[in-house]
Protein backbone atom coordinates (compact mmCIF):
# COMPACT_ATOMS: atom_id res chain seq x y z
CA UNK A 1 0.00 0.00 0.00
CA UNK A 2 1.51 3.23 -0.94
CA UNK A 3 2.13 6.01 2.01
CA UNK A 4 -0.82 7.95 0.48
CA UNK A 5 -3.42 5.40 1.06
CA UNK A 6 -2.32 5.02 4.61
CA UNK A 7 -3.12 8.71 5.03
CA UNK A 8 -6.62 8.04 4.40
CA UNK A 9 -6.98 5.39 5.99
CA UNK A 10 -5.63 5.84 9.74
CA UNK A 11 -8.92 5.62 11.84
CA UNK A 12 -9.54 1.92 11.31
CA UNK A 13 -9.19 0.15 14.47
CA UNK A 14 -12.42 -0.33 15.21
CA UNK A 15 -13.16 -3.74 14.83
CA UNK A 16 -16.92 -3.26 13.10
CA UNK A 17 -17.77 -3.45 9.89
CA UNK A 18 -17.79 -0.02 7.82
CA UNK A 19 -21.22 1.77 9.33
CA UNK A 20 -22.37 -0.90 11.99
CA UNK A 21 -23.15 1.05 15.12
CA UNK A 22 -21.42 0.47 18.25
CA UNK A 23 -22.35 1.24 21.95
CA UNK A 24 -18.41 2.14 22.93
CA UNK A 25 -20.04 2.37 26.44
CA UNK A 26 -19.86 2.33 30.14
CA UNK A 27 -21.59 0.24 32.00
CA UNK A 28 -21.82 -0.83 35.58
CA UNK A 29 -23.56 -3.43 37.99
CA UNK A 30 -23.17 -3.17 42.03
CA UNK A 31 -25.03 -5.17 44.14
CA UNK A 32 -26.53 -3.80 47.26
CA UNK A 33 -28.44 -4.59 50.51
CA UNK A 34 -31.52 -6.35 49.11
CA UNK A 35 -30.56 -6.36 45.30
CA UNK A 36 -28.26 -4.59 42.27
CA UNK A 37 -28.16 -1.21 40.94
CA UNK A 38 -27.11 -1.47 37.11
CA UNK A 39 -26.22 1.72 35.67
CA UNK A 40 -25.22 2.88 31.90
CA UNK A 41 -24.70 5.58 30.07
CA UNK A 42 -26.56 6.83 26.61
CA UNK A 43 -24.18 7.11 23.95
CA UNK A 44 -24.21 5.36 20.71
CA UNK A 45 -22.02 6.22 17.95
CA UNK A 46 -20.61 5.31 14.73
CA UNK A 47 -16.83 5.84 14.88
CA UNK A 48 -16.89 9.47 15.89
CA UNK A 49 -20.03 10.54 15.01
CA UNK A 50 -22.97 10.19 17.85
CA UNK A 51 -25.76 8.39 16.55
CA UNK A 52 -28.28 8.03 19.53
CA UNK A 53 -27.14 10.42 22.02
CA UNK A 54 -30.12 9.12 24.65
CA UNK A 55 -30.21 5.71 24.37
CA UNK A 56 -31.34 3.01 26.65
CA UNK A 57 -28.54 0.26 27.34
CA UNK A 58 -30.04 -1.12 30.04
CA UNK A 59 -32.31 -3.73 28.51
CA UNK A 60 -35.42 -5.88 31.16
CA UNK A 61 -34.94 -9.72 30.48
CA UNK A 62 -37.39 -10.90 33.01
CA UNK A 63 -39.14 -8.54 35.65
CA UNK A 64 -35.99 -8.62 38.15
CA UNK A 65 -33.68 -9.14 35.92
CA UNK A 66 -31.79 -6.35 33.65
CA UNK A 67 -28.59 -6.74 30.93
CA UNK A 68 -26.42 -3.69 30.63
CA UNK A 69 -25.34 -3.96 26.86
CA UNK A 70 -21.88 -2.79 25.16
CA UNK A 71 -20.28 -3.70 21.95
CA UNK A 72 -22.16 -3.69 18.84
CA UNK A 73 -26.12 -2.65 19.12
CA UNK A 74 -27.43 -5.02 16.30
CA UNK A 75 -25.73 -7.81 18.07
CA UNK A 76 -26.96 -6.86 21.77
CA UNK A 77 -30.15 -6.01 20.60
CA UNK A 78 -30.41 -9.45 19.08
CA UNK A 79 -29.34 -11.63 22.15
CA UNK A 80 -31.50 -9.49 24.81
CA UNK A 81 -34.39 -10.73 22.24
CA UNK A 82 -33.70 -13.97 22.41
CA UNK A 83 -32.63 -13.94 26.13
CA UNK A 84 -36.27 -12.45 26.99
CA UNK A 85 -38.08 -14.73 24.56
CA UNK A 86 -36.12 -17.86 26.33
CA UNK A 87 -36.61 -16.93 29.96
CA UNK A 88 -40.23 -15.79 29.06
CA UNK A 89 -40.75 -19.69 28.06
CA UNK A 90 -38.74 -20.97 31.03
CA UNK A 91 -41.29 -19.22 33.26
CA UNK A 92 -44.11 -20.49 31.56
CA UNK A 93 -42.70 -23.71 31.84
CA UNK A 94 -41.36 -23.88 35.53
CA UNK A 95 -43.73 -21.87 36.93
CA UNK A 96 -41.29 -19.32 38.83
CA UNK A 97 -38.94 -16.27 37.91
CA UNK A 98 -35.93 -17.14 36.37
CA UNK A 99 -32.77 -16.93 38.07
CA UNK A 100 -29.60 -14.40 37.52
CA UNK A 101 -27.61 -17.67 37.00
CA UNK A 102 -29.77 -19.05 34.60
CA UNK A 103 -30.29 -15.64 32.20
CA UNK A 104 -26.66 -15.47 32.47
CA UNK A 105 -25.47 -18.58 31.43
CA UNK A 106 -28.72 -18.67 28.48
CA UNK A 107 -26.65 -15.49 27.28
CA UNK A 108 -23.39 -17.03 27.66
CA UNK A 109 -24.65 -19.96 25.52
CA UNK A 110 -25.65 -17.60 23.35
CA UNK A 111 -22.24 -15.75 22.79
CA UNK A 112 -19.82 -18.58 22.81
CA UNK A 113 -21.78 -20.48 20.31
CA UNK A 114 -21.92 -17.97 17.86
CA UNK A 115 -18.14 -16.16 19.11
CA UNK A 116 -16.90 -15.36 15.60
CA UNK A 117 -19.95 -13.61 13.98
CA UNK A 118 -20.72 -11.72 17.71
CA UNK A 119 -19.16 -8.58 19.22
CA UNK A 120 -21.43 -8.50 22.68
CA UNK A 121 -20.02 -7.66 26.23
CA UNK A 122 -22.94 -7.83 28.24
CA UNK A 123 -23.37 -7.71 32.01
CA UNK A 124 -26.52 -9.54 33.19
CA UNK A 125 -27.56 -8.23 37.11
CA UNK A 126 -30.91 -8.75 38.98
CA UNK A 127 -32.35 -10.42 41.83
CA UNK A 128 -33.81 -13.34 42.41
CA UNK A 129 -35.37 -15.67 45.13
CA UNK A 130 -32.79 -18.41 46.08
CA UNK A 131 -29.76 -16.06 46.01
CA UNK A 132 -31.01 -12.04 45.87
CA UNK A 133 -29.10 -9.81 44.38
CA UNK A 134 -26.20 -10.65 41.93
CA UNK A 135 -24.32 -9.75 39.02
CA UNK A 136 -23.01 -12.05 35.92
CA UNK A 137 -20.08 -10.60 33.46
CA UNK A 138 -20.12 -12.21 30.36
CA UNK A 139 -17.32 -11.05 28.07
CA UNK A 140 -16.31 -10.83 23.82
CA UNK A 141 -15.34 -14.40 24.06
CA UNK A 142 -18.19 -15.83 26.37
CA UNK A 143 -16.67 -16.40 29.45
CA UNK A 144 -19.08 -15.57 32.36
CA UNK A 145 -18.03 -14.81 35.16
CA UNK A 146 -19.80 -13.84 38.91
CA UNK A 147 -18.22 -11.00 40.19
CA UNK A 148 -18.77 -8.99 43.67
CA UNK A 149 -18.87 -6.07 41.16
CA UNK A 150 -18.73 -5.61 37.04
CA UNK A 151 -17.34 -2.72 34.67
CA UNK A 152 -18.08 -3.10 31.40
CA UNK A 153 -17.33 -1.05 27.78
CA UNK A 154 -14.43 1.44 26.78
CA UNK A 155 -15.20 3.93 29.73
CA UNK A 156 -14.89 1.46 32.45
CA UNK A 157 -10.86 1.00 32.07
CA UNK A 158 -11.08 4.73 33.73
CA UNK A 159 -13.34 3.35 36.79
CA UNK A 160 -12.25 -0.06 37.75
CA UNK A 161 -9.80 1.79 40.27
CA UNK A 162 -12.42 4.12 41.90
CA UNK A 163 -14.41 1.32 41.72
CA UNK A 164 -12.49 -0.84 43.56
CA UNK A 165 -11.53 1.95 46.19
CA UNK A 166 -14.67 2.90 46.58
CA UNK A 167 -17.17 -0.37 46.49
CA UNK A 168 -18.04 -1.83 49.81
CA UNK A 169 -20.58 -4.99 49.74
CA UNK A 170 -24.07 -4.45 51.09
CA UNK A 171 -24.19 -0.46 50.77
CA UNK A 172 -27.38 0.96 51.13
CA UNK A 173 -29.79 1.21 47.64
CA UNK A 174 -29.14 4.74 47.83
CA UNK A 175 -25.79 5.27 48.68
CA UNK A 176 -25.60 2.56 45.63
CA UNK A 177 -26.50 4.29 43.26
CA UNK A 178 -24.99 7.82 44.16
CA UNK A 179 -21.77 5.65 43.55
CA UNK A 180 -22.87 4.36 40.37
CA UNK A 181 -23.60 7.98 39.49
CA UNK A 182 -20.33 8.73 40.26
CA UNK A 183 -18.08 6.48 38.70
CA UNK A 184 -20.24 6.51 35.33
CA UNK A 185 -19.71 10.36 35.25
CA UNK A 186 -16.43 9.81 35.45
CA UNK A 187 -16.20 7.38 32.79
CA UNK A 188 -18.12 9.56 30.35
CA UNK A 189 -15.86 12.90 31.46
CA UNK A 190 -12.95 10.15 30.05
CA UNK A 191 -13.75 8.15 27.50
CA UNK A 192 -14.64 9.77 24.07
CA UNK A 193 -17.80 6.97 23.38
CA UNK A 194 -19.26 7.51 26.69
CA UNK A 195 -21.42 10.14 27.19
CA UNK A 196 -25.22 11.57 27.43
CA UNK A 197 -27.32 10.91 30.46
CA UNK A 198 -27.07 8.17 33.06
CA UNK A 199 -29.39 5.61 33.14
CA UNK A 200 -29.89 3.61 36.98
CA UNK A 201 -31.96 1.03 37.95
CA UNK A 202 -32.52 -0.42 40.88
CA UNK A 203 -33.74 -4.03 41.04
CA UNK A 204 -35.17 -5.64 44.02
CA UNK A 205 -37.93 -7.41 45.68
CA UNK A 206 -40.57 -5.48 44.82
CA UNK A 207 -39.18 -5.10 41.35
CA UNK A 208 -37.73 -2.34 39.33
CA UNK A 209 -37.13 1.55 39.38
CA UNK A 210 -35.81 3.44 36.95
CA UNK A 211 -34.04 6.70 37.16
CA UNK A 212 -32.73 9.60 34.84
CA UNK A 213 -30.15 12.18 35.34
CA UNK A 214 -29.51 14.44 32.44
CA UNK A 215 -26.62 15.62 30.74
CA UNK A 216 -26.25 18.80 33.03
CA UNK A 217 -26.84 17.34 36.24
CA UNK A 218 -24.19 14.77 35.83
CA UNK A 219 -22.16 14.16 39.37
CA UNK A 220 -18.92 15.09 37.67
CA UNK A 221 -18.12 16.36 34.19
CA UNK A 222 -18.97 16.49 31.70
CA UNK A 223 -15.11 18.21 31.42
CA UNK A 224 -13.21 18.19 34.18
CA UNK A 225 -12.62 21.59 35.78
CA UNK A 226 -9.09 21.89 35.10
CA UNK B 1 18.98 7.57 7.19
CA UNK B 2 15.47 7.55 7.12
CA UNK B 3 13.20 10.60 7.50
CA UNK B 4 9.92 10.98 9.77
CA UNK B 5 7.20 10.33 8.39
CA UNK B 6 3.84 11.43 10.54
CA UNK B 7 1.43 8.64 9.16
CA UNK B 8 -1.37 9.29 11.62
CA UNK B 9 -2.51 11.88 14.03
CA UNK B 10 -2.40 10.65 17.88
CA UNK B 11 -3.41 13.87 19.87
CA UNK B 12 -6.16 15.47 18.15
CA UNK B 13 -8.49 18.73 18.91
CA UNK B 14 -11.95 18.95 16.91
CA UNK B 15 -14.05 21.11 15.25
CA UNK B 16 -13.18 24.98 14.27
CA UNK B 17 -15.87 27.55 13.68
CA UNK B 18 -15.38 30.32 12.07
CA UNK B 19 -17.68 33.53 10.60
CA UNK B 20 -17.19 36.82 8.80
CA UNK B 21 -19.62 39.16 11.02
CA UNK B 22 -20.45 43.13 10.19
CA UNK B 23 -16.88 44.56 11.64
CA UNK B 24 -15.02 41.36 12.45
CA UNK B 25 -14.39 37.61 11.70
CA UNK B 26 -15.79 35.63 14.94
CA UNK B 27 -13.99 31.67 15.99
CA UNK B 28 -14.80 29.41 18.26
CA UNK B 29 -13.42 26.09 19.24
CA UNK B 30 -13.86 24.17 21.96
CA UNK B 31 -10.48 23.43 23.98
CA UNK B 32 -10.88 19.48 24.41
CA UNK B 33 -7.25 17.73 23.87
CA UNK B 34 -8.23 13.89 22.33
CA UNK B 35 -5.49 11.62 23.04
CA UNK B 36 -8.05 8.53 20.22
CA UNK B 37 -11.19 8.25 21.81
CA UNK B 38 -9.67 9.31 25.57
CA UNK B 39 -10.48 13.03 26.76
CA UNK B 40 -6.51 13.89 27.78
CA UNK B 41 -6.86 17.67 28.30
CA UNK B 42 -10.17 19.73 28.89
CA UNK B 43 -8.37 23.56 28.66
CA UNK B 44 -5.92 22.95 25.65
CA UNK B 45 -6.70 26.17 23.91
CA UNK B 46 -6.71 25.60 19.99
CA UNK B 47 -6.46 29.54 18.75
CA UNK B 48 -3.99 31.77 19.11
CA UNK B 49 -3.14 34.96 18.15
CA UNK B 50 -0.11 36.22 15.82
CA UNK B 51 0.92 39.84 16.71
CA UNK B 52 -2.40 40.41 18.12
CA UNK B 53 -3.84 41.03 14.71
CA UNK B 54 -4.22 37.71 13.04
CA UNK B 55 -6.62 34.65 14.56
CA UNK B 56 -4.75 31.03 14.20
CA UNK B 57 -7.05 27.98 14.46
CA UNK B 58 -6.56 24.26 14.43
CA UNK B 59 -8.37 20.68 14.16
CA UNK B 60 -6.31 17.57 13.96
CA UNK B 61 -2.65 16.95 15.31
CA UNK B 62 -1.85 18.91 18.04
CA UNK B 63 2.13 18.72 17.98
CA UNK B 64 1.68 20.35 14.16
CA UNK B 65 -0.40 23.13 15.30
CA UNK B 66 2.13 23.95 18.13
CA UNK B 67 5.20 23.64 15.08
CA UNK B 68 3.14 25.79 13.04
CA UNK B 69 2.42 28.61 15.32
CA UNK B 70 6.04 28.54 16.54
CA UNK B 71 7.04 28.81 13.21
CA UNK B 72 4.33 31.62 11.87
CA UNK B 73 5.34 33.55 15.27
CA UNK B 74 9.38 33.58 14.74
CA UNK B 75 7.80 34.61 10.97
CA UNK B 76 5.49 37.80 12.28
CA UNK B 77 8.29 38.38 14.71
CA UNK B 78 11.24 38.24 11.65
CA UNK B 79 9.28 40.40 9.01
CA UNK B 80 8.61 43.30 11.78
CA UNK B 81 12.06 43.69 13.33
CA UNK B 82 14.51 41.88 10.69
CA UNK B 83 13.21 42.92 7.56
CA UNK B 84 14.35 45.35 5.02
CA UNK B 85 11.54 47.41 5.41
CA UNK B 86 10.58 47.49 8.78
CA UNK B 87 13.30 49.42 8.99
CA UNK B 88 11.39 52.25 7.38
CA UNK B 89 7.89 51.66 7.68
CA UNK B 90 5.35 49.67 10.24
CA UNK B 91 3.83 46.22 7.92
CA UNK B 92 2.76 43.65 9.80
CA UNK B 93 2.32 40.49 8.34
CA UNK B 94 -1.24 40.36 6.80
CA UNK B 95 -3.36 37.27 7.79
CA UNK B 96 -4.22 36.92 3.60
CA UNK B 97 -0.26 36.88 3.03
CA UNK B 98 -0.23 34.59 6.22
CA UNK B 99 -2.64 31.97 4.80
CA UNK B 100 -1.18 32.12 1.16
CA UNK B 101 2.51 31.33 3.21
CA UNK B 102 0.50 28.51 4.82
CA UNK B 103 -0.23 27.01 1.88
CA UNK B 104 3.36 27.04 0.82
CA UNK B 105 4.30 25.14 3.65
CA UNK B 106 1.45 22.84 3.93
CA UNK B 107 1.71 21.65 -0.13
CA UNK B 108 5.51 21.07 0.26
CA UNK B 109 5.12 18.88 3.52
CA UNK B 110 2.61 16.76 1.73
CA UNK B 111 4.51 16.50 -1.25
CA UNK B 112 7.31 14.96 0.75
CA UNK B 113 4.24 12.77 2.49
CA UNK B 114 4.71 14.31 5.82
CA UNK B 115 1.96 16.69 6.40
CA UNK B 116 1.52 18.83 9.21
CA UNK B 117 -2.24 16.99 10.35
CA UNK B 118 -4.37 20.09 10.35
CA UNK B 119 -6.61 22.39 9.05
CA UNK B 120 -5.62 25.66 9.73
CA UNK B 121 -8.19 28.52 10.19
CA UNK B 122 -6.74 31.99 9.79
CA UNK B 123 -8.36 35.00 10.58
CA UNK B 124 -7.82 38.79 9.99
CA UNK B 125 -9.20 42.13 9.72
CA UNK B 126 -7.41 44.85 7.49
CA UNK B 127 -7.86 47.59 4.77
CA UNK B 128 -11.25 47.54 6.47
CA UNK B 129 -12.28 44.59 5.80
CA UNK B 130 -12.46 40.87 7.13
CA UNK B 131 -10.30 38.18 5.96
CA UNK B 132 -11.66 34.83 6.85
CA UNK B 133 -9.70 31.28 5.18
CA UNK B 134 -8.65 27.84 5.46
CA UNK B 135 -5.47 25.76 4.59
CA UNK B 136 -5.96 21.90 4.70
CA UNK B 137 -3.41 19.09 5.42
CA UNK B 138 -2.94 18.61 1.76
CA UNK B 139 -2.28 22.50 0.76
CA UNK B 140 -5.99 23.17 -0.24
CA UNK B 141 -7.06 26.90 0.27
CA UNK B 142 -10.57 28.01 0.73
CA UNK B 143 -11.69 31.94 1.70
CA UNK B 144 -14.98 31.81 2.78
CA UNK B 145 -17.33 34.15 4.81
CA UNK B 146 -18.34 30.51 7.03
CA UNK B 147 -15.97 27.95 7.17
CA UNK B 148 -15.87 25.01 9.97
CA UNK B 149 -13.29 21.79 10.11
CA UNK B 150 -13.52 18.94 11.05
CA UNK B 151 -17.23 17.62 12.24
CA UNK B 152 -18.23 20.82 11.40
CA UNK B 153 -17.76 21.17 8.18
CA UNK B 154 -20.70 18.39 8.22
CA UNK B 155 -22.89 19.20 11.16
CA UNK B 156 -21.95 23.04 11.52
CA UNK B 157 -22.20 24.18 8.06
CA UNK B 158 -25.76 23.67 7.02
CA UNK B 159 -26.07 25.86 10.05
CA UNK B 160 -23.84 28.88 8.92
CA UNK B 161 -25.46 28.37 5.37
CA UNK B 162 -28.81 28.78 6.66
CA UNK B 163 -28.53 32.08 9.04
CA UNK B 164 -25.42 33.86 7.34
CA UNK B 165 -26.37 37.57 6.41
CA UNK B 166 -23.49 40.13 5.19
CA UNK B 167 -24.77 42.04 8.54
CA UNK B 168 -25.01 40.28 11.46
CA UNK B 169 -24.14 41.98 14.47
CA UNK B 170 -21.21 40.12 17.41
CA UNK B 171 -24.33 39.13 19.30
CA UNK B 172 -25.72 37.40 16.52
CA UNK B 173 -22.58 36.10 15.45
CA UNK B 174 -21.50 34.59 18.31
CA UNK B 175 -25.30 33.19 19.27
CA UNK B 176 -25.33 31.10 15.72
CA UNK B 177 -21.92 29.83 16.75
CA UNK B 178 -23.25 28.50 20.42
CA UNK B 179 -25.56 26.92 18.29
CA UNK B 180 -23.20 25.18 16.30
CA UNK B 181 -20.74 24.11 19.37
CA UNK B 182 -23.69 22.76 20.88
CA UNK B 183 -24.44 20.30 18.17
CA UNK B 184 -21.13 19.75 17.83
CA UNK B 185 -20.77 18.52 21.50
CA UNK B 186 -24.20 16.81 20.98
CA UNK B 187 -23.01 15.13 18.17
CA UNK B 188 -18.97 14.41 17.97
CA UNK B 189 -17.76 12.08 19.96
CA UNK B 190 -14.41 13.94 20.25
CA UNK B 191 -16.06 17.36 21.37
CA UNK B 192 -16.12 18.88 24.83
CA UNK B 193 -19.32 21.57 26.01
CA UNK B 194 -16.19 23.77 27.07
CA UNK B 195 -15.70 26.44 24.34
CA UNK B 196 -13.60 29.10 23.18
CA UNK B 197 -14.50 32.16 21.45
CA UNK B 198 -12.16 34.14 19.03
CA UNK B 199 -12.69 37.53 17.63
CA UNK B 200 -10.42 39.75 15.47
CA UNK B 201 -11.78 43.51 14.76
CA UNK B 202 -10.40 46.83 13.57
CA UNK B 203 -8.96 46.51 17.25
CA UNK B 204 -7.07 43.35 17.13
CA UNK B 205 -7.56 40.28 18.73
CA UNK B 206 -9.43 39.15 21.43
CA UNK B 207 -10.06 35.07 22.70
CA UNK B 208 -12.25 34.75 25.27
CA UNK B 209 -11.33 32.52 28.53
CA UNK B 210 -12.84 28.73 28.39
CA UNK B 211 -16.67 28.47 29.27
CA UNK B 212 -19.06 25.97 29.13
CA UNK B 213 -22.23 25.60 27.31
CA UNK B 214 -25.41 25.56 28.03
CA UNK B 215 -26.98 22.71 28.20
CA UNK B 216 -30.02 23.23 29.83
CA UNK B 217 -32.64 22.47 27.66
CA UNK B 218 -30.74 19.32 25.99
CA UNK B 219 -31.60 16.35 28.22
CA UNK B 220 -35.18 17.09 29.37
CA UNK B 221 -37.50 15.89 26.34
CA UNK B 222 -40.02 13.69 27.46
CA UNK B 223 -38.60 11.01 24.46
CA UNK B 224 -35.31 10.81 26.04
CA UNK B 225 -35.98 10.39 29.88
CA UNK B 226 -38.66 7.68 29.00
CA UNK B 227 -36.83 4.27 28.80
CA UNK B 228 -37.34 1.83 26.46
CA UNK B 229 -35.37 -1.08 27.55
CA UNK B 230 -38.16 -1.87 29.67
CA UNK B 231 -40.34 -4.95 28.68
CA UNK B 232 -43.35 -2.77 27.54
CA UNK B 233 -40.73 -1.07 25.11
CA UNK B 234 -39.16 -2.20 21.90
CA UNK B 235 -35.79 -4.15 23.54
CA UNK B 236 -33.72 -0.64 23.50
CA UNK B 237 -31.85 1.13 21.65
Amino acid sequence: MTDLQHLSRYENDHHLKDGEVSTGTTILALPCKGGVVVCADSRTSTGTYVANRVSDKLVQLSEYIYCCRSGSAADTQALTDYVHYFLNQWSLETGREPTVKTAAHLMRRLIYQNKDALQAGVIVAGWDEVHGGSVYTITLGGSCLQLPFATGGSGSIFIQGLLDSEYKPDMDPAAARALAKKACSHAMCRDGSSGGVIRTVLLNKDGANRDYTAGVDLPFGPSAVW
Amino acid sequence: MSKQHTTRPITTGTSVVGLVYDGGVLLAADTLLSYGSMAKSFNTPRMVSIDERILLGASGEYSDFQEVVQKVKALALEQKTQSMESLYEDRPLSAKSLWNYLRAVMYQKRSKFNPFWNDVVVAGYENGSSFLGVVDKLGTTLQENCVATGFGAYLAMPLLREQYRPDLSEGEARALLEDCMKVLFYRDCRASARIQLAKVTADGCIISEPYELDQSTGWNAPSMIRPVGDLDGDGGW
